[in-house]
């Protein structure tokens, strides 16, 4: 094998993830769904070969999609692997979640890199999109039993054969959504995607030559091991349990518990869960490699220096039986997978805080709050309007945590009001940070968010929710507080009511002039909220981000402050 | 409307002025004679408007000068700085918080640390109860006197700007313009902003940021540049005062102040346009370009010879500029940046500054830590008899000497010269690390690149960074201490207009589109034209956004209807080819049967300057001898005997073998061992790796 010196290595670095970044950009610049164009909710990238792993990613690809993208490519290889029929000029589509991640809505574009007649590698594209039927508009199927009932499913199948277009898939994708234009422009946008990522791929390996290409991935990879087992390594060996609860599984209200056992010996590490709930009724359930994918999330979070790339994993051992409701099979609904995926993350955060209190990060608001609103216009149109909405993160021992931020699994932006408005019939009457909503401590958490939106629309709207943290809120660490809990409540004609289900909503009908109003949690706090720096006590009381009515926590800091005083 | 309003007369003149952190370089060009003069003095933070005229009295009478284009850092040092404006928001009910809760993004994508702060408190943002819906119709009007309640109120808690952002302000103005009506009935000053006329687009926290940030800047940069057209005036000066934007084009002063933010990088974009003209004459198309200046190194990259502008400009976290820059990357390491070991016993230098005031060490201003220049100066890379500009007679290498053992020396054990080339190592790894993040890290490989360092600094550095980042050359331009001066003068004058339209394509109205043209266009060259610079032409430039109904983004299409005088129509084919083509040439597959949307139309009127021979700064003569003897210079750990030649009187094809310094009043040029020097045709030195 070739040696390649630190600066084209380091220039091939570069090129191989502006490539990823750059289809990225195309597709989010061609998107028709604001979930993919302004949201982000989307990634890119390059795997190897053979096992599929992640060798390159966009700097901008969502976290989670970074994780479970290899599970992806290797769901096409093991296909092809038993099947054949693999030719140039071939590009798969799929979107089942069993095999190879996350939820329905992520439809997956796989498509082989050809050099000289052998595969060099394998580009992916996947993007949410807005609807792909199912009982509800949007996806969010809260109170799903069966992956049916979440929307329609669809196996790696060849979308571009010999390249040539399958126009009766296109016709069965477009008669399976609400939104069939929608999914068309974001299906042309990952086509574009891949289309740019190809040909950047080929000009970059004439230029470098295909051994000096592959041995610099297989550096990396290399790389992202070392520097892992490193960060490893510094933990003091031990075994670290933490848990956290998810209010219910939308079907029947009893609590779900995300336990973890994380063991460290030298440069390894066990992320045991066998410790949590068993599958349930409801959409909360994930497959395994969806749990993995988010470990990895996780660890990624705690460890930024370690690179983008499979190698990362190679020091850890999962375990994840089949028996919990981390690792289930077709067809449990995993529609939900967000809200378990967050509470993972939460627990490894929470477990890492005991093995490294320089490392002790207090939970961030940990629910996306799948929010849809949709209807009929005068005309008969469909429309349906799909968001995720932020909260605040958690302290830390640098500071507070951040107000209004996206979770740990995504860097999805949020669409601007403005676009959601001059797209649906809506119009949101509030978009502010939500005072008292973070949990105190020496750095308080970020603030959660309130947002309320009236229907426009003659014919009113239908609303669905699937959310979460409307019983446990976001925890704090090292003698913080636990942060406000989630909160939605809808107007009706008898006024204000909130759902049985607290975080989980199912088809409930608002008219034209009635509003939903969803208030998010904060960021747990991190130290005792008696050695609070005064200036910031006195700061967030004057501007408003703590309001002692509001929230008996919220006294803590006032307390604290007064309490000196005294 | 015609082209020959274009040309202004009575501007046979023209100065550049470039305020820099230490030094406020001039060059002032006589159009007529085509000959030139440059002129540096001390410029003063805080005070940078002394600096300015101080320099300009250098030049000589201000009476009959036809025009001064100036680049100005005081607006970029206050974003950074965070030294703004204290500024007020009145935005619509229910929405302070849309510019603190940004696009719900954070710092890093891995890591969930880090907090934000924006520039406007949140006791200082206050709602009004209006409302316009997204298709422009008025849902609720805005009353006058709750608009002007509010702004009393602001003033009673101190601000001194105020910006206004309504809700769906770009689809319809006519709340915002009310409230501005009410605002300014009692609003003490001129400052007020409002986003429909600062950035007439969708997307609330884009135009919230742009909105604010502006008026965070409109004191700040309104009264530096009063204060120094009220001394011009004063002086005699009846010519024309110009600012450089961020684009790199030139505007009026007037506009400059109602519009700062287009101000953030005008002094390094200034450097940017005068780097490009000179690599572009010299035949070089890649070029990285380096200003090391008194607190930060800026670095920009010019690919097969296009500046990069970017849309939209992250200026720090959650600070966001929509208005196009070119794209410039600056980290804190400059010839005032700090050297201290920390701790853990590890040397840093930088971001700290020691800026002009009080300076470096050797400047004996009363600092008394070390500083990159203190480390140059040790090492005799500096010549301490004859320090660059006119601020001081000699530099104090005692001083900087005790500076460097007292701090680096002695806590890392090293005697003065080794610690000195520590700290010297340390900033060219900071420096390479910033041309690697615009290069290598973009894919862009840095052996097909030259280095073109600029400032006063740059060419100290560059053979080093040459050789640490692999790059192919460096050219040394022939002042370059002037360039962003140099700049000023050279850099197109330049009008944007932007306007949404909201046209389909299917059934284009397409008297209307060219209506929207023609006015847009007048007023875009009307400006351009009552500047008062000399151009010898006036370029009218339209690109629409357009996109397929249903897309959130749009594609920039230019319309085939360049403006000579007078406007060639636009119609629906010729767009719907132009958007075709311009979509295939972004993104692999059209969307047949999907129609197509004009969203907005951005109208450039570009006023080109004369052209400027570069040739005007060769050497006018060749053949003298340029050495001046030797001196005693630390290069590889050891003293070397080194040669030391007057830069300036170097002929063209002269050659210089490393090591060896060549000094001039504004830069010095050291070449290491193992590097030659030649001097090209316009008097730039290119340096490069000897034949072995």
């Amino acid at each position: 094998m070739t040696v390649i010196d630190p600066v084209t290595l380091a220039v091939l670095k570069g090129r191989l993830e502006q490539i990823a970044d750059e289809m990225d950009a195309t597709l989010y610049r061609s998107a028709f769904n604001p979930i993919i164009a302004e949201a982000r909710d989307a990634c890119h990238g390059l795997y190897h070969a053979e096992t599929g792993a992640t060798l390159v990613q966009g700097s901008k690809g969502l976290p989670i999609f970074v994780g479970a993208m290899s599970f992806a490519v290797k769901a096409v290889i093991d296909k092809v692997a038993t099947e054949g029929g693999l030719d140039e000029g071939d590009t798969f589509l799929f979107n089942d979640p069993y095999d190879g991640g996350t939820h329905l809505n992520d439809f997956r574009l796989v498509r082989p890199i050809w050099r000289r007649g052998k595969i060099f590698a394998w580009l992916a594209s996947v993007g949410h999109w807005l609807d792909i039927g199912g009982n509800v508009p949007g996806g969010f199927n809260a109170s799903a039993t069966e992956s049916f009932q979440e929307g329609v499913r669809i196996p790696p199948v060849k979308l571009i054969s010999k390249g040539s277009m399958n126009q009766d898939l296109l016709a069965i994708l477009a008669a399976n959504s609400r939104v069939p234009q929608s999914n068309y422009g974001d299906l042309n946008g990952q086509i574009n995607a891949l289309d740019l990522g190809e040909k950047r791929v080929h000009t970059l390996i004439d230029d470098y030559g295909d051994e000096t290409v592959t041995t610099a991935l297989d550096t990396f990879s290399e790389r992202a091991e070392a520097l892992m087992r490193e960060n490893i390594k510094a933990l003091p060996d031990g075994t670290y349990s933490f848990e956290d609860f998810l209010d219910n599984d939308g079907v029947s209200d009893s609590k779900l518990t995300i336990a973890l056992d994380l063991t460290v010996r030298g440069d390894t590490m066990t992320l045991d869960f066998s410790r949590s709930s068993a599958p349930c009724t409801g959409p909360l359930n994930i497959a395994r490699s969806t749990a993995v994918a988010c470990c990895y999330v996780a660890l990624k979070h705690i460890f930024p220096d370690v690179p983008a790339n499979s190698g990362c994993l190679v020091p850890i051992d999962f375990i994840i039986p089949a028996t919990t409701l981390l690792g289930v099979l077709a067809p449990k609904p995993v529609g939900g997978y967000t809200e378990t995926i967050l509470r993972m993350i939460g627990v490894v955060f929470g477990a890492i805080a005991k093995a490294e209190p320089k490392l002790a990060t207090a939970a961030f608001f940990g629910t996306i709050n799948a929010l849809s609103l949709a209807g009929h216009r005068a005309d008969g149109t469909r429309w349906v309007m799909s968001m995720f909405f932020g909260g605040g993160l958690g302290g830390n021992p640098k500071g507070d945590g951040l107000n209004h931020g996206n979770n740990a699994i995504s860097t999805a932006t949020m669409p601007p009001l403005e676009i959601l408005e001059a797209a649906y019939p809506v119009m949101f009457t509030q978009w502010a940070l939500r005072p008292g909503s973070a949990g105190p401590g020496r750095h308080r958490g970020g603030l959660g968010a309130i947002y309320e939106i009236e229907a426009l629309d003659e014919n009113g709207a239908e609303v669905f929710l699937l959310g979460e943290r409307g019983r446990f809120p976001p925890f704090g660490v090292a003698g913080g507080s636990a942060a406000a809990l989630n909160r939605f409540i809808w107007e009706t004609d008898e006024g204000e009511t909130t759902a049985p289900l607290v975080s989980k909503v199912t088809g409930v009908r608002i008219r034209k002039g009635q509003k939903v109003r969803l208030e998010t949690p904060g960021g747990g706090g991190w130290g005792d909220p008696a050695a609070r720096d005064e200036a910031r006590i006195d700061r967030d009381i004057r501007e408003g981000y703590v309001e002692s009515k509001e929230r008996p926590a919220e006294d803590d800091a006032v307390r604290a402050k007064k309490g000196r005083a005294a | 409307m015609s082209g020959e309003v274009a040309v202004a007369s009575g501007s046979a003149s023209i100065v550049g002025v470039d305020v820099g952190g230490t030094f406020t370089d001039l060059f002032f060009y006589d159009e007529t004679t085509g000959t030139f003069r440059t002129a540096k003095v001390a410029s003063h933070r805080g005070d940078e408007a002394s600096g300015f005229l101080s320099g300009l009295s250098a030049l000589g009478t201000l009476s009959s000068l036809g025009a001064i284009v100036h680049g100005t850092t005081v607006g970029t040092n206050a974003l950074l700085e965070r030294k703004g404006a204290r500024v007020g928001l009145i935005t619509t009910k229910g929405f302070r918080d849309v510019l603190e809760m940004r696009r719900r993004d954070r710092p890093h994508t891995w890591g969930l640390w880090g907090e934000y702060v924006p520039v406007i408190e949140r006791s200082m943002r206050l709602e009004v109860n209006e409302r316009v819906l997204a298709d422009g119709s008025l849902r609720i009007a805005v009353d006058f006197d709750e608009a002007k309640a509010a702004a009393r109120q602001l003033v009673e808690q101190g601000a001194e700007a105020v910006a206004i952002v309504f809700i769906n302000a770009f689809a319809n103005p006519e709340n915002e313009r009310k409230a501005a009506d009410a605002v300014r009935s009692i609003w003490p000053n001129e400052h007020v902003a409002i986003s429909s006329e600062i950035l007439p687009e969708i997307r609330e926290f884009e135009r919230s940021s742009t909105t604010a940030l502006n008026a965070y800047l409109q004191p700040v940069v309104g009264a530096y540049l009063g204060k120094i057209d009220a001394e011009l005036s004063k002086r005699g000066f009846k010519g024309d005062f110009h600012i450089v934007q961020s684009n790199g084009g030139v505007m009026a002063t007037s506009t400059a102040r109602r519009l700062p933010v287009r101000t953030a990088l005008s002094g390094p974009a200034a450097g940017v346009i005068a780097a490009g003209a000179i690599a572009r004459a010299a035949g070089r198309l890649n070029v990285i370009t380096g200003d090391l200046g008194g607190t930060s190194f800026d670095v920009s990259l010019i690919a097969d010879g296009q500046t990069a502008l970017s849309a939209q400009t992250t200026i720090d976290f959650g600070l966001v500029i929509r208005t196009p820059m070119i794209e410039i990357t600056t980290i804190g390491a400059g010839g005032g940046s700090i050297a201290s070991v920390d701790k853990g016993g590890l040397l840093q230098v930088g971001p700290e500054s020691a800026g002009s005031l009080p300076g470096p060490a050797c400047y004996g201003g009363g600092n008394m830590r070390p500083t990159l220049t203190d480390a140059n100066v040790v090492l005799g890379r500096i010549n301490a008899e004859r320090p660059i500009g006119d601020k001081l007679a000699r530099l104090d290498a005692e001083a900087a000497t005790r500076a460097i053992l007292a701090h680096v020396g002695r806590p890392l054990g090293l005697d003065a010269p080794r610690a000195a080339e520590a700290i010297v190592k340390v900033a060219n790894a900071r420096m390479a690390g910033a041309i690697r993040l615009v290069s290598i890290e973009r894919g862009h490989d840095p052996s097909r690149f030259t280095f073109m360092p600029f400032g006063g600094g740059g060419a100290l550095h560059a053979g080093a960074l040459m050789r640490e980042v692999g790059l192919e050359s460096v050219l040394v331009p022939r002042f370059p201490g002037i360039t962003s001066a140099l700049g000023c003068v050279i850099a197109d004058l330049r009008h944007d207009h932007v306007l949404t339209v909201n046209l389909a394509l299917d059934g284009l109205d397409a008297v209307l589109l060219n209506r929207h043209l023609a006015e847009t266009a007048r007023e875009a060259r009307a400006v351009v034209a009552n500047a008062g610079v000399a151009v010898s032409r006036i370029d009218t430039i339209f690109d629409l956004d357009m996109h397929y109904v249903g897309q959130t983004h749009t594609v920039q299409v230019r319309v085939p209807a360049e403006l000579d005088g007078e406007v060639r129509q636009a119609d629906e084919a010729a767009m719907r080819t132009a958007f075709e083509a311009t979509y295939l040439s972004e993104f692999s597959r059209l969307l047949p049967g999907v129609p197509v949307r004009i969203v907005t139309l951005r109208t450039a009127a570009i006023g080109r300057r004369p052209h400027f021979d570069l040739q005007a700064l060769a050497p006018s003569s060749g053949g003298e001898d340029a050495r001046r003897g030797t001196r005693r210079v630390w290069f590889d750990a050891d003293w070397r005997e080194t040669a030391i030649f007057s830069r300036l009187e170097l002929a063209v094809g002269a050659r210089v073998q490393g090591p060896a310094i060549l000094e001039q009043p504004d830069a010095t040029t050291i070449v290491d061992a193992g590097l030659v020097a030649e001097v090209d045709r316009f008097g730039n030195v290119v340096i490069s790796r000897s034949a072995m």
